[in-house]
Protein backbone atom coordinates (compact mmCIF):
# COMPACT_ATOMS: atom_id res chain seq x y z
CA UNK A 1 0.00 0.00 0.00
CA UNK A 2 1.12 3.33 -1.07
CA UNK A 3 0.95 6.52 1.58
CA UNK A 4 -0.41 9.44 0.23
CA UNK A 5 2.45 12.33 0.46
CA UNK A 6 -0.33 14.25 2.19
CA UNK A 7 -0.70 11.79 4.94
CA UNK A 8 2.81 11.97 5.41
CA UNK A 9 3.45 15.45 5.57
CA UNK A 10 0.40 16.51 7.58
CA UNK A 11 1.11 13.82 9.93
CA UNK A 12 3.97 15.19 10.73
CA UNK A 13 3.17 18.69 11.13
CA UNK A 14 0.59 17.55 13.40
CA UNK A 15 2.80 14.91 15.21
CA UNK A 16 5.32 18.07 15.91
CA UNK A 17 2.91 19.99 17.96
CA UNK A 18 1.35 17.04 19.67
CA UNK A 19 4.42 15.92 20.55
CA UNK A 20 5.67 19.45 21.80
CA UNK A 21 2.25 19.80 23.91
CA UNK A 22 3.04 16.44 25.71
CA UNK A 23 6.61 17.41 26.46
CA UNK A 24 5.34 20.66 27.85
CA UNK A 25 3.62 18.98 30.75
CA UNK A 26 7.61 17.41 31.93
CA UNK A 27 9.99 20.06 30.43
CA UNK A 28 10.06 23.42 28.30
CA UNK A 29 13.11 25.61 27.92
CA UNK A 30 11.67 28.19 30.46
CA UNK A 31 9.45 28.21 32.88
CA UNK A 32 6.07 30.24 31.46
CA UNK A 33 4.72 31.60 35.06
CA UNK A 34 6.09 34.84 36.41
CA UNK A 35 7.65 37.71 35.36
CA UNK A 36 11.02 38.51 34.41
CA UNK A 37 10.97 42.20 33.19
CA UNK A 38 14.41 42.11 32.91
CA UNK A 39 14.37 39.38 29.70
CA UNK A 40 11.75 41.10 28.58
CA UNK A 41 11.21 41.61 24.98
CA UNK A 42 13.85 39.83 23.57
CA UNK A 43 14.60 39.15 20.25
CA UNK A 44 14.90 35.69 18.82
CA UNK A 45 18.54 33.91 19.77
CA UNK A 46 20.76 31.39 21.30
CA UNK A 47 19.26 31.74 24.93
CA UNK A 48 15.19 32.29 23.51
CA UNK A 49 14.98 30.69 20.47
CA UNK A 50 12.09 32.70 19.52
CA UNK A 51 12.40 35.77 21.69
CA UNK A 52 10.35 36.94 24.81
CA UNK A 53 6.96 38.92 25.57
CA UNK A 54 6.45 41.69 27.31
CA UNK A 55 6.40 40.15 30.51
CA UNK A 56 9.99 38.19 29.65
CA UNK A 57 8.52 35.32 29.52
CA UNK A 58 9.69 32.23 26.84
CA UNK A 59 7.70 32.40 23.34
CA UNK A 60 8.53 29.06 22.62
CA UNK A 61 7.81 27.44 26.11
CA UNK A 62 4.24 29.65 25.96
CA UNK A 63 3.78 27.90 22.59
CA UNK A 64 4.00 24.73 23.69
CA UNK A 65 1.50 25.11 26.63
CA UNK A 66 -0.60 26.70 24.39
CA UNK A 67 -0.32 24.29 21.80
CA UNK A 68 -1.87 21.80 25.13
CA UNK A 69 -4.67 24.49 25.23
CA UNK A 70 -5.51 24.21 21.21
CA UNK A 71 -5.58 20.18 21.09
CA UNK A 72 -7.37 19.68 24.57
CA UNK A 73 -10.19 22.07 23.17
CA UNK A 74 -10.73 20.97 19.81
CA UNK A 75 -10.27 16.70 21.13
CA UNK A 76 -13.15 17.75 23.94
CA UNK A 77 -15.41 19.68 21.46
CA UNK A 78 -14.68 17.02 18.45
CA UNK A 79 -15.75 14.07 21.04
CA UNK A 80 -18.54 16.16 22.07
CA UNK A 81 -19.83 16.58 18.66
CA UNK A 82 -18.86 12.73 17.46
CA UNK A 83 -20.75 11.23 20.93
CA UNK A 84 -24.00 13.58 20.09
CA UNK A 85 -23.75 13.68 16.53
CA UNK A 86 -23.10 10.08 15.48
CA UNK A 87 -26.10 8.54 17.26
CA UNK A 88 -28.52 11.07 16.41
CA UNK A 89 -27.53 10.68 12.79
CA UNK A 90 -27.56 7.00 12.95
CA UNK A 91 -31.14 7.41 14.74
CA UNK A 92 -32.37 9.61 12.13
CA UNK A 93 -31.33 7.25 9.06
CA UNK A 94 -32.95 4.44 11.06
CA UNK A 95 -36.19 6.27 11.35
CA UNK A 96 -35.78 7.83 7.99
CA UNK A 97 -39.05 9.82 6.76
CA UNK A 98 -40.29 9.67 9.94
CA UNK A 99 -41.41 12.13 12.62
CA UNK A 100 -38.15 11.47 14.41
CA UNK A 101 -35.85 11.88 11.27
CA UNK A 102 -37.83 15.16 10.89
CA UNK A 103 -37.16 16.27 14.48
CA UNK A 104 -33.32 15.57 14.43
CA UNK A 105 -32.87 17.57 11.28
CA UNK A 106 -34.67 20.40 12.12
CA UNK A 107 -33.17 20.63 15.25
CA UNK A 108 -29.59 20.30 13.31
CA UNK A 109 -31.12 23.03 10.85
CA UNK A 110 -32.06 25.08 14.39
CA UNK A 111 -28.28 24.64 15.50
CA UNK A 112 -26.80 25.60 11.75
CA UNK A 113 -28.54 29.08 12.46
CA UNK A 114 -26.23 29.53 15.46
CA UNK A 115 -22.37 30.35 14.35
CA UNK A 116 -20.26 28.89 17.02
CA UNK A 117 -19.11 32.00 17.76
CA UNK A 118 -22.49 33.33 18.79
CA UNK A 119 -23.24 30.46 20.59
CA UNK A 120 -19.68 31.42 22.45
CA UNK A 121 -21.24 34.73 23.24
CA UNK A 122 -24.15 33.68 24.45
CA UNK A 123 -22.39 30.99 26.77
CA UNK A 124 -20.35 34.59 27.63
CA UNK A 125 -22.65 36.80 28.40
CA UNK A 126 -24.55 34.04 31.11
CA UNK A 127 -21.57 32.36 32.72
CA UNK A 128 -18.58 34.47 32.19
CA UNK A 129 -15.56 33.56 29.69
CA UNK A 130 -13.19 30.72 30.18
CA UNK A 131 -12.02 27.76 28.05
CA UNK A 132 -14.39 25.51 28.81
CA UNK A 133 -17.14 28.06 26.85
CA UNK A 134 -15.15 27.50 23.80
CA UNK A 135 -15.19 23.92 24.47
CA UNK A 136 -19.39 24.35 24.68
CA UNK A 137 -19.62 26.04 21.82
CA UNK A 138 -17.25 24.26 19.05
CA UNK A 139 -18.92 21.04 20.92
CA UNK A 140 -22.51 22.24 19.89
CA UNK A 141 -21.42 23.84 16.84
CA UNK A 142 -20.05 20.25 16.01
CA UNK A 143 -23.08 17.91 16.70
CA UNK A 144 -25.11 18.85 13.54
CA UNK A 145 -22.39 18.61 11.43
CA UNK A 146 -21.54 15.03 12.62
CA UNK A 147 -25.22 14.12 12.54
CA UNK A 148 -25.54 15.32 8.75
CA UNK A 149 -22.38 13.37 7.74
CA UNK A 150 -23.57 10.30 9.16
CA UNK A 151 -27.09 10.49 8.41
CA UNK A 152 -26.31 10.96 4.31
CA UNK A 153 -23.36 8.29 4.76
CA UNK A 154 -26.27 5.83 6.41
CA UNK A 155 -29.02 6.58 4.35
CA UNK A 156 -27.44 5.31 1.09
CA UNK A 157 -26.05 2.13 3.27
CA UNK A 158 -29.85 1.43 4.41
CA UNK A 159 -30.98 0.43 0.67
CA UNK A 160 -28.41 -2.47 -0.05
CA UNK A 161 -29.40 -6.04 0.33
CA UNK A 162 -26.53 -6.97 3.06
CA UNK A 163 -28.66 -4.55 5.11
CA UNK A 164 -32.14 -6.11 4.05
CA UNK A 165 -30.27 -9.98 4.48
CA UNK A 166 -29.76 -8.75 8.04
CA UNK A 167 -33.71 -7.32 8.64
CA UNK A 168 -34.37 -10.86 7.16
CA UNK A 169 -32.42 -12.55 9.46
CA UNK A 170 -34.41 -10.48 12.58
CA UNK A 171 -31.93 -7.63 13.54
CA UNK A 172 -33.71 -4.34 14.51
CA UNK A 173 -33.04 -1.29 13.54
CA UNK A 174 -30.34 -0.18 16.85
CA UNK A 175 -28.47 -3.65 15.91
CA UNK A 176 -28.23 -3.00 12.25
CA UNK A 177 -27.00 0.84 12.70
CA UNK A 178 -24.48 -0.47 15.54
CA UNK A 179 -23.12 -3.96 13.86
CA UNK A 180 -23.16 -3.08 9.98
CA UNK A 181 -23.69 0.47 9.71
CA UNK A 182 -21.38 2.20 12.14
CA UNK A 183 -18.36 0.21 10.38
CA UNK A 184 -18.88 1.09 7.60
CA UNK A 185 -19.30 4.46 7.55
CA UNK A 186 -16.02 4.86 10.24
CA UNK A 187 -13.67 5.75 7.58
CA UNK A 188 -15.96 8.92 6.20
CA UNK A 189 -16.41 9.77 10.26
CA UNK A 190 -12.34 9.59 10.87
CA UNK A 191 -11.76 12.25 7.88
CA UNK A 192 -14.26 13.98 8.81
CA UNK A 193 -13.46 14.20 12.64
CA UNK A 194 -9.69 15.37 10.96
CA UNK A 195 -11.37 18.35 9.22
CA UNK A 196 -13.72 19.23 12.31
CA UNK A 197 -10.36 19.30 14.51
CA UNK A 198 -8.87 21.62 12.35
CA UNK A 199 -11.35 24.36 12.27
CA UNK A 200 -11.75 23.51 16.54
CA UNK A 201 -8.23 24.79 16.46
CA UNK A 202 -8.90 27.92 14.17
CA UNK A 203 -12.19 28.93 16.31
CA UNK A 204 -10.51 28.41 19.73
CA UNK A 205 -7.83 30.66 18.47
CA UNK A 206 -10.44 33.02 17.32
CA UNK A 207 -12.25 32.54 20.64
CA UNK A 208 -9.27 33.46 22.46
CA UNK A 209 -8.15 36.33 20.57
CA UNK A 210 -11.63 37.88 21.20
CA UNK A 211 -11.35 37.23 25.03
CA UNK A 212 -14.38 34.58 24.92
CA UNK A 213 -11.92 31.41 25.27
CA UNK A 214 -8.99 30.18 27.60
CA UNK A 215 -8.03 32.87 30.40
CA UNK A 216 -5.05 34.32 31.85
CA UNK A 217 -2.78 32.93 33.08
CA UNK A 218 -3.32 29.58 31.18
CA UNK A 219 -1.25 30.21 27.93
CA UNK A 220 -3.23 30.30 24.62
CA UNK A 221 -2.13 30.78 20.88
CA UNK A 222 -5.09 33.33 20.12
CA UNK A 223 -4.56 35.30 23.46
CA UNK A 224 -0.91 35.62 22.90
CA UNK A 225 -1.71 37.15 19.63
CA UNK A 226 -4.44 39.23 21.30
CA UNK A 227 -1.19 40.38 23.83
CA UNK A 228 0.49 40.94 20.79
CA UNK A 229 -1.48 43.25 19.03
CA UNK A 230 -0.58 46.59 20.65
CA UNK A 231 3.16 45.66 20.45
CA UNK A 232 3.37 44.95 17.10
CA UNK A 233 5.18 47.74 15.50
CA UNK A 234 8.23 47.50 17.86
CA UNK A 235 8.21 43.63 18.89
CA UNK A 236 6.75 41.67 15.48
CA UNK A 237 8.28 38.23 16.77
CA UNK A 238 5.50 38.31 19.39
CA UNK A 239 2.49 37.96 16.82
CA UNK A 240 4.21 36.09 13.98
CA UNK A 241 5.47 33.05 16.26
CA UNK A 242 2.07 32.01 17.75
CA UNK A 243 0.44 32.71 14.06
CA UNK A 244 2.67 30.54 12.81
CA UNK A 245 2.11 27.90 14.99
CA UNK A 246 -1.81 27.98 14.23
CA UNK A 247 -1.08 27.81 10.39
CA UNK A 248 1.10 24.82 10.53
CA UNK A 249 -0.96 22.76 12.98
CA UNK A 250 -4.16 23.42 10.83
CA UNK A 251 -2.53 22.81 7.96
CA UNK A 252 -1.15 19.77 9.03
CA UNK A 253 -4.33 18.80 10.23
CA UNK A 254 -5.74 19.44 6.65
CA UNK A 255 -3.23 17.36 4.89
CA UNK A 256 -3.56 14.68 6.79
CA UNK A 257 -7.22 14.62 6.22
CA UNK A 258 -7.32 14.96 2.53
CA UNK A 259 -4.58 12.17 3.09
CA UNK A 260 -6.89 9.90 5.37
CA UNK A 261 -9.35 10.25 2.93
CA UNK A 262 -7.65 9.07 -0.39
CA UNK A 263 -6.13 6.24 1.45
CA UNK A 264 -9.50 5.38 3.10
CA UNK A 265 -11.40 5.87 -0.01
CA UNK A 266 -10.18 5.43 -3.23
CA UNK A 267 -12.81 5.85 -5.37
CA UNK A 268 -12.92 9.76 -4.07
CA UNK A 269 -9.04 10.05 -5.69
CA UNK A 270 -10.67 10.39 -9.06
CA UNK A 271 -13.51 13.62 -8.20
CA UNK A 272 -10.27 15.81 -6.89
CA UNK B 1 -42.69 26.51 -6.61
CA UNK B 2 -45.15 28.16 -4.99
CA UNK B 3 -45.88 25.45 -2.51
CA UNK B 4 -42.20 24.57 -2.20
CA UNK B 5 -42.00 28.44 -1.18
CA UNK B 6 -44.79 27.95 1.09
CA UNK B 7 -43.69 24.95 2.85
CA UNK B 8 -39.76 26.69 2.95
CA UNK B 9 -41.39 29.83 4.54
CA UNK B 10 -43.56 28.00 7.43
CA UNK B 11 -39.73 26.38 8.17
CA UNK B 12 -38.40 29.41 8.16
CA UNK B 13 -40.94 30.71 10.81
CA UNK B 14 -40.81 27.97 13.28
CA UNK B 15 -36.60 28.47 13.01
CA UNK B 16 -37.14 32.13 13.91
CA UNK B 17 -39.36 30.88 17.04
CA UNK B 18 -37.41 28.51 17.81
CA UNK B 19 -34.54 30.02 17.65
CA UNK B 20 -35.90 33.20 19.94
CA UNK B 21 -37.11 30.87 22.61
CA UNK B 22 -33.49 29.73 22.99
CA UNK B 23 -32.14 32.84 23.37
CA UNK B 24 -34.54 34.48 25.60
CA UNK B 25 -34.02 30.87 27.84
CA UNK B 26 -30.43 31.35 28.09
CA UNK B 27 -30.38 34.91 28.59
CA UNK B 28 -33.20 35.31 31.09
CA UNK B 29 -34.12 31.83 31.54
CA UNK B 30 -30.98 31.24 33.90
CA UNK B 31 -31.28 31.49 38.04
CA UNK B 32 -30.74 35.10 39.62
CA UNK B 33 -32.25 38.20 38.64
CA UNK B 34 -30.56 39.62 35.48
CA UNK B 35 -31.03 43.02 37.13
CA UNK B 36 -28.64 42.03 39.95
CA UNK B 37 -26.45 40.37 37.07
CA UNK B 38 -25.79 43.43 35.17
CA UNK B 39 -25.06 45.17 38.23
CA UNK B 40 -22.54 42.92 40.10
CA UNK B 41 -22.94 41.83 43.23
CA UNK B 42 -22.05 44.94 45.56
CA UNK B 43 -24.58 46.76 43.63
CA UNK B 44 -27.51 49.29 45.96
CA UNK B 45 -30.33 47.24 45.97
CA UNK B 46 -32.23 50.44 45.39
CA UNK B 47 -30.48 50.54 42.07
CA UNK B 48 -30.93 47.55 40.78
CA UNK B 49 -34.89 47.07 42.01
CA UNK B 50 -34.89 50.98 39.25
CA UNK B 51 -33.30 48.52 36.94
CA UNK B 52 -35.62 45.39 36.90
CA UNK B 53 -38.47 48.35 36.46
CA UNK B 54 -36.75 49.56 33.58
CA UNK B 55 -36.17 46.42 32.06
CA UNK B 56 -39.39 45.31 32.42
CA UNK B 57 -38.83 42.34 34.38
CA UNK B 58 -41.82 42.63 36.90
CA UNK B 59 -44.25 40.19 34.12
CA UNK B 60 -44.38 36.40 34.14
CA UNK B 61 -41.78 35.13 31.83
CA UNK B 62 -44.24 33.96 28.69
CA UNK B 63 -45.62 37.93 29.10
CA UNK B 64 -41.75 39.10 28.92
CA UNK B 65 -41.20 36.80 26.26
CA UNK B 66 -44.03 38.30 23.99
CA UNK B 67 -42.95 41.91 25.32
CA UNK B 68 -39.39 41.40 23.65
CA UNK B 69 -40.79 39.60 20.42
CA UNK B 70 -43.87 42.39 19.95
CA UNK B 71 -41.20 44.91 20.17
CA UNK B 72 -38.47 43.40 18.10
CA UNK B 73 -41.02 42.94 15.22
CA UNK B 74 -41.95 47.04 15.72
CA UNK B 75 -38.37 47.60 15.81
CA UNK B 76 -38.14 48.44 19.19
CA UNK B 77 -34.80 46.72 20.32
CA UNK B 78 -35.33 47.66 24.45
CA UNK B 79 -33.02 50.58 26.03
CA UNK B 80 -29.45 49.69 26.51
CA UNK B 81 -28.34 49.85 30.14
CA UNK B 82 -24.73 51.33 29.69
CA UNK B 83 -25.74 53.75 26.63
CA UNK B 84 -29.09 54.78 27.58
CA UNK B 85 -30.45 55.17 24.57
CA UNK B 86 -32.27 52.49 22.28
CA UNK B 87 -30.40 49.07 21.43
CA UNK B 88 -32.33 50.05 17.73
CA UNK B 89 -30.39 53.03 17.64
CA UNK B 90 -27.19 51.40 18.42
CA UNK B 91 -27.84 48.66 15.84
CA UNK B 92 -28.57 50.89 13.02
CA UNK B 93 -25.37 52.85 13.55
CA UNK B 94 -22.98 49.68 13.38
CA UNK B 95 -24.80 48.12 11.23
CA UNK B 96 -23.73 50.55 8.40
CA UNK B 97 -20.15 49.46 9.54
CA UNK B 98 -20.84 45.82 9.41
CA UNK B 99 -22.84 45.32 6.08
CA UNK B 100 -20.39 46.90 4.21
CA UNK B 101 -18.08 45.28 5.57
CA UNK B 102 -19.38 41.69 4.93
CA UNK B 103 -20.31 42.84 1.40
CA UNK B 104 -16.63 44.34 0.31
CA UNK B 105 -15.24 41.06 1.45
CA UNK B 106 -17.89 38.74 -0.27
CA UNK B 107 -16.92 41.05 -3.63
CA UNK B 108 -13.59 40.81 -3.15
CA UNK B 109 -13.59 36.56 -2.11
CA UNK B 110 -15.89 35.81 -5.25
CA UNK B 111 -13.92 38.29 -7.71
CA UNK B 112 -10.99 36.31 -6.34
CA UNK B 113 -12.12 32.79 -6.50
CA UNK B 114 -13.80 32.23 -9.56
CA UNK B 115 -11.24 33.26 -12.17
CA UNK B 116 -8.95 31.64 -9.86
CA UNK B 117 -11.10 27.90 -9.23
CA UNK B 118 -11.69 27.97 -13.08
CA UNK B 119 -7.59 28.39 -13.93
CA UNK B 120 -7.12 25.40 -11.34
CA UNK B 121 -9.71 23.34 -13.63
CA UNK B 122 -8.78 24.31 -16.96
CA UNK B 123 -5.57 23.72 -16.07
CA UNK B 124 -6.01 20.38 -14.19
CA UNK B 125 -2.87 18.45 -12.98
CA UNK B 126 -0.30 21.06 -14.25
CA UNK B 127 2.02 23.15 -12.06
CA UNK B 128 -0.81 26.29 -12.10
CA UNK B 129 -3.07 23.98 -10.81
CA UNK B 130 -0.96 22.61 -8.00
CA UNK B 131 0.32 26.08 -7.01
CA UNK B 132 -3.31 27.15 -6.77
CA UNK B 133 -4.48 24.19 -4.72
CA UNK B 134 -1.31 24.42 -2.41
CA UNK B 135 -1.89 28.47 -1.95
CA UNK B 136 -6.00 27.79 -1.15
CA UNK B 137 -4.40 25.05 1.52
CA UNK B 138 -2.46 27.49 2.99
CA UNK B 139 -5.52 30.47 2.60
CA UNK B 140 -7.69 28.14 5.10
CA UNK B 141 -5.40 27.46 7.34
CA UNK B 142 -4.48 31.02 8.11
CA UNK B 143 -6.36 32.60 10.97
CA UNK B 144 -8.21 35.56 9.31
CA UNK B 145 -7.15 38.14 12.25
CA UNK B 146 -3.81 36.81 12.28
CA UNK B 147 -3.78 37.62 8.77
CA UNK B 148 -5.32 40.88 9.70
CA UNK B 149 -2.28 41.82 11.65
CA UNK B 150 0.25 41.02 9.08
CA UNK B 151 -1.67 43.53 6.77
CA UNK B 152 -1.70 46.26 9.47
CA UNK B 153 2.22 45.18 10.24
CA UNK B 154 3.33 46.02 6.53
CA UNK B 155 0.27 48.24 4.71
CA UNK B 156 0.24 50.14 7.80
CA UNK B 157 3.36 50.35 9.91
CA UNK B 158 5.92 49.59 6.99
CA UNK B 159 4.65 51.23 3.79
CA UNK B 160 2.01 54.08 5.58
CA UNK B 161 -0.29 53.78 2.91
CA UNK B 162 -3.27 52.62 4.88
CA UNK B 163 -4.23 53.53 8.57
CA UNK B 164 -3.92 50.55 10.96
CA UNK B 165 -7.82 50.84 11.98
CA UNK B 166 -10.29 53.02 12.97
CA UNK B 167 -13.25 54.44 11.00
CA UNK B 168 -13.64 57.72 9.79
CA UNK B 169 -17.53 57.46 9.61
CA UNK B 170 -19.93 57.67 6.18
CA UNK B 171 -20.48 61.92 6.40
CA UNK B 172 -16.04 62.30 5.74
CA UNK B 173 -16.93 60.61 2.63
CA UNK B 174 -16.84 57.18 0.61
CA UNK B 175 -13.41 57.03 -0.38
CA UNK B 176 -11.97 57.29 2.54
CA UNK B 177 -14.26 54.97 4.62
CA UNK B 178 -14.08 52.59 1.54
CA UNK B 179 -9.67 52.78 2.34
CA UNK B 180 -10.64 52.41 6.21
CA UNK B 181 -12.15 48.85 5.18
CA UNK B 182 -10.28 47.67 2.35
CA UNK B 183 -7.66 45.75 4.76
CA UNK B 184 -10.28 44.41 7.28
CA UNK B 185 -11.97 43.26 4.07
CA UNK B 186 -9.18 41.17 2.33
CA UNK B 187 -8.02 39.62 5.61
CA UNK B 188 -11.99 38.84 5.97
CA UNK B 189 -11.75 37.84 2.06
CA UNK B 190 -8.74 35.48 2.21
CA UNK B 191 -9.91 32.18 3.78
CA UNK B 192 -13.36 32.56 2.07
CA UNK B 193 -11.66 33.20 -1.52
CA UNK B 194 -9.59 29.78 -0.31
CA UNK B 195 -12.69 27.44 0.22
CA UNK B 196 -15.10 29.22 -2.78
CA UNK B 197 -11.73 28.57 -5.48
CA UNK B 198 -11.44 24.81 -4.17
CA UNK B 199 -15.33 24.74 -4.39
CA UNK B 200 -15.42 26.51 -7.99
CA UNK B 201 -12.51 23.95 -9.25
CA UNK B 202 -14.11 20.59 -8.22
CA UNK B 203 -17.41 21.81 -9.39
CA UNK B 204 -15.92 22.68 -13.06
CA UNK B 205 -14.34 19.50 -12.84
CA UNK B 206 -17.57 17.45 -12.39
CA UNK B 207 -19.76 19.05 -14.79
CA UNK B 208 -16.68 19.07 -17.37
CA UNK B 209 -16.98 15.22 -17.22
CA UNK B 210 -20.78 15.16 -18.39
CA UNK B 211 -21.91 13.84 -21.20
CA UNK B 212 -23.61 16.56 -22.49
CA UNK B 213 -19.82 18.51 -22.49
CA UNK B 214 -18.85 15.29 -24.43
CA UNK B 215 -21.65 16.32 -26.96
CA UNK B 216 -20.93 19.80 -27.17
CA UNK B 217 -17.63 18.88 -27.81
CA UNK B 218 -19.28 16.59 -30.30
CA UNK B 219 -20.77 18.92 -32.32
CA UNK B 220 -17.61 21.46 -32.51
CA UNK B 221 -16.89 23.26 -29.97
CA UNK B 222 -13.77 23.82 -28.93
CA UNK B 223 -13.06 23.20 -25.03
CA UNK B 224 -13.60 26.95 -24.19
CA UNK B 225 -16.40 27.75 -25.64
CA UNK B 226 -17.89 24.17 -24.30
CA UNK B 227 -16.93 25.62 -20.27
CA UNK B 228 -18.12 28.80 -21.05
CA UNK B 229 -21.36 28.00 -22.64
CA UNK B 230 -22.30 24.54 -20.89
CA UNK B 231 -19.95 23.70 -17.75
CA UNK B 232 -19.59 27.27 -16.21
CA UNK B 233 -23.84 27.39 -15.58
CA UNK B 234 -24.13 24.61 -14.49
CA UNK B 235 -21.02 24.58 -11.92
CA UNK B 236 -22.62 27.34 -10.43
CA UNK B 237 -25.23 25.33 -8.19
CA UNK B 238 -22.65 24.14 -5.52
CA UNK B 239 -21.10 27.47 -5.66
CA UNK B 240 -23.63 29.31 -4.85
CA UNK B 241 -24.77 26.66 -2.15
CA UNK B 242 -20.87 27.13 -0.31
CA UNK B 243 -21.49 31.60 -0.65
CA UNK B 244 -24.60 30.62 1.50
CA UNK B 245 -23.35 28.51 3.84
CA UNK B 246 -20.26 30.98 4.21
CA UNK B 247 -22.72 34.10 4.90
CA UNK B 248 -22.61 32.72 8.76
CA UNK B 249 -18.80 32.49 8.76
CA UNK B 250 -18.51 35.91 7.04
CA UNK B 251 -20.71 37.45 9.80
CA UNK B 252 -18.80 35.60 12.68
CA UNK B 253 -15.39 36.76 10.79
CA UNK B 254 -16.48 40.07 10.71
CA UNK B 255 -17.15 40.36 14.29
CA UNK B 256 -13.77 39.15 15.19
CA UNK B 257 -12.16 41.24 12.31
CA UNK B 258 -14.17 44.39 13.76
CA UNK B 259 -11.55 44.00 16.88
CA UNK B 260 -8.17 43.59 14.77
CA UNK B 261 -8.98 47.31 13.65
CA UNK B 262 -11.36 48.75 15.83
CA UNK B 263 -14.43 49.56 13.80
CA UNK B 264 -17.42 50.63 15.48
CA UNK B 265 -19.74 47.78 14.28
CA UNK B 266 -21.77 45.04 15.33
CA UNK B 267 -18.83 42.85 16.61
CA UNK B 268 -17.61 45.61 18.67
CA UNK B 269 -20.92 46.32 20.25
CA UNK B 270 -21.85 42.72 21.05
CA UNK B 271 -17.68 42.70 22.98
CA UNK B 272 -18.64 45.36 24.42
CA UNK B 273 -21.84 44.35 25.39
CA UNK B 274 -20.47 41.33 27.08
CA UNK B 275 -17.99 42.87 29.19
CA UNK B 276 -20.41 46.09 30.36
CA UNK B 277 -23.03 43.15 31.12
CA UNK B 278 -25.47 45.11 29.07
CA UNK B 279 -27.91 41.91 28.26
CA UNK B 280 -30.37 43.75 26.53
CA UNK B 281 -27.93 44.84 23.88
CA UNK B 282 -26.57 40.97 23.98
CA UNK B 283 -29.92 39.92 23.35
CA UNK B 284 -31.46 41.57 20.83
CA UNK B 285 -27.85 41.66 18.52
CA UNK B 286 -27.74 37.53 18.82
CA UNK B 287 -30.98 37.36 17.78
CA UNK B 288 -30.67 39.77 14.53
CA UNK B 289 -27.83 37.92 13.24
CA UNK B 290 -29.21 34.51 13.80
CA UNK B 291 -32.09 36.03 11.78
CA UNK B 292 -29.76 37.28 9.35
CA UNK B 293 -28.28 33.68 9.10
CA UNK B 294 -31.66 31.63 9.02
CA UNK B 295 -33.01 34.41 6.33
CA UNK B 296 -30.06 33.96 4.37
CA UNK B 297 -30.93 30.06 4.19
CA UNK B 298 -33.91 30.53 3.44
CA UNK B 299 -33.31 33.21 0.28
CA UNK B 300 -30.37 30.73 -0.98
CA UNK B 301 -33.23 27.88 -0.38
CA UNK B 302 -35.17 29.39 -2.49
CA UNK B 303 -32.88 30.56 -5.16
CA UNK B 304 -31.65 27.23 -6.33
CA UNK B 305 -35.22 25.75 -6.36
CA UNK B 306 -36.13 28.52 -8.69
CA UNK B 307 -32.46 27.62 -10.99
CA UNK B 308 -32.85 24.03 -10.77
CA UNK B 309 -36.80 22.82 -10.57
CA UNK B 310 -35.00 18.89 -9.08
CA UNK B 311 -34.39 20.46 -6.08
CA UNK B 312 -38.22 21.61 -5.38
CA UNK B 313 -39.64 18.06 -4.72
CA UNK B 314 -36.04 17.05 -2.93
CA UNK B 315 -37.76 17.89 0.81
Amino acid sequence: MRWPPALLLGGALTAVFAVAALVSFVWTPHGVEGLNIAEKLRTPGATYWLGTDHFGRDILSMLMVGARTSIAVAIVAVGMGVTLGVPLGLLAAARRGGLVDEVVMRGNDLIFAFPALVIAILITAVFGPSALNAILAIGIFNTPVFARVTRGAALSLWTLDYILAARVAGKGGFRISVEHILPNIANLLIVQATIQFSLGILAEAGLSYVGLGAQPPTPSWGRMLAESQTMISFAPHLAIFPGLAIVLTVLGLNLMGDGLRDLLDPRLRRAR
Amino acid sequence: MLRFAISRLVSLGLSLIVASLVIFAVIEGVPGDPAAFMLGLNADPAAVAALREELGLGGSLPARYLDWIGGMLRGDFGISYTYRVPVADLVAARLWVSLPLAAYALALSTAIAFPVGLIAAARRGTAVDAGIMGATQLGIAVPNFWFAMLLVLVFAIQLRLFSAGGFPGWDEGIWINVKALTLPAVALALPQASILARVMRSSVLETLGQDYIRTARAKGLTRRQAVFRHALRNAMIPVLTIIGLQFSFLLAGAIIIENVFFLPGLGRLIFQGITQRDLVVVESVVMLLVFAVITVNFLVDLAYAAVDPRLRRRR
